[in-house]
């Protein structure tokens, strides 16, 4: 297989690796989005109950 | 059977049962993507008509079929929320949405690439176009009208009927290429007869579909979490959990 053809996609190349290059991209932005999320919410939760305690005490 | 239901449905349990499957829908999402990625780009042959652009199939049809399915889910578990009052249905309701938008995005964006050599423009307001912009502002307006309630319950509900009434419009995205005359092409892989694209073509389809199947698994597992931890903050058992 050549690699600059296969780079060149038979002339598509901007459409071709723009699209993949995008839909990569959004998957990526979405996995850390999640991961960011609910690692927020866990955080934030532990904090809480750590004031709670506090207060109880 | 309604206790074992509710033992799943209650929020400590689903999230426990979440965290342990998040994982076996994550590798294999990836495994699958990056198999059907190098398939798509490498192994499949280029199209006689489209030359190497028609590869764009790849991210384009799995995203649009997404969008669709996800969107299905979401009303369907909007549903469940607002007739049985299950308060984890809703939370999967939220937790789909983002996910459904940037699918629906990724259908409209690779579309649009797609369309501008094959179809010399970017955009023509046709049925199947206009129709899936449609959803992806059905999305934005399900997730707007949620952040717009502070009470998690009126936001529910309010949201759930959006949802629901929403769901119309994937039929109608669905069958918008024979009920009116557009430029997207009608479908070539779900006619019942046989598909209209060769075989080899069509395996690489079939692995980025599932590999996307996958990925929403995960990121349903991970939100709906996160769902939950929002909901739950000052149940008991958050406490004994963490």
């Amino acid at each position: 297989m050549d690699l600059q053809n296969f780079l060149n996609m038979g002339g598509y190349a901007g459409y071709v690796w723009t699209a993949y290059g995008l839909t990569s991209l959004v998957l990526v932005l979405n996995w850390w989005s999640a991961r960011r999320r609910e690692s927020e919410e866990l955080t934030s939760a532990r904090r809480r109950m750590s004031i709670e305690k506090e207060n109880r005490t | 059977m309604w206790t074992w239901f509710h033992k799943f449905a209650s929020p400590p349990h689903a999230y426990r049962l979440l965290g342990t499957l998040a994982p076996w829908f994550g590798w294999p999402a990836l495994a699958l993507i990056l198999l059907a990625a190098w398939w798509g780009l490498v192994e499949a042959p280029a199209d006689y008509q489209q030359g190497d652009a028609f590869r764009i199939l790849y991210v384009h049809a799995p995203s649009a079929w997404m969008s669709m399915f996800t969107y299905v889910v979401m009303a369907v578990a909007a549903a469940i929320g607002l007739i049985w009052r299950i308060k984890l249905a809703h939370a999967a309701a939220a937790a789909a949405a983002p996910i459904g938008a940037s699918f629906t995005f990724l259908a409209l964006a690779t579309g649009s690439i797609w369309g501008k050599p094959m179809w010399g423009t970017w955009w023509v307001w046709d049925a199947r176009l206009t129709s899936e912009l449609i959803l992806l502002f059905l999305y934005l307006g399900y997730m707007a009208l949620r952040s717009s309630f502070d009470d998690p319950q009126r936001a529910d509900r309010a949201s759930a009927v959006l949802a629901i009434v929403g769901v119309i419009n994937v039929p109608i995205i669905h069958y918008s290429v024979e009920w009116w005359t557009t430029l997207h092409q009608p479908a070539s892989v779900t006619k019942f007869d046989r598909p209209s694209i060769d075989i080899s073509m069509l395996i690489p389809l079939f692995i980025m579909i599932a590999g996307f199947q996958f990925y929403f698994g995960w990121a349903i597992c991970r939100r709906l979490r996160g769902e939950i931890l929002r909901r739950e903050r000052n149940a008991t058992w958050l406490k004994e959990a963490s």
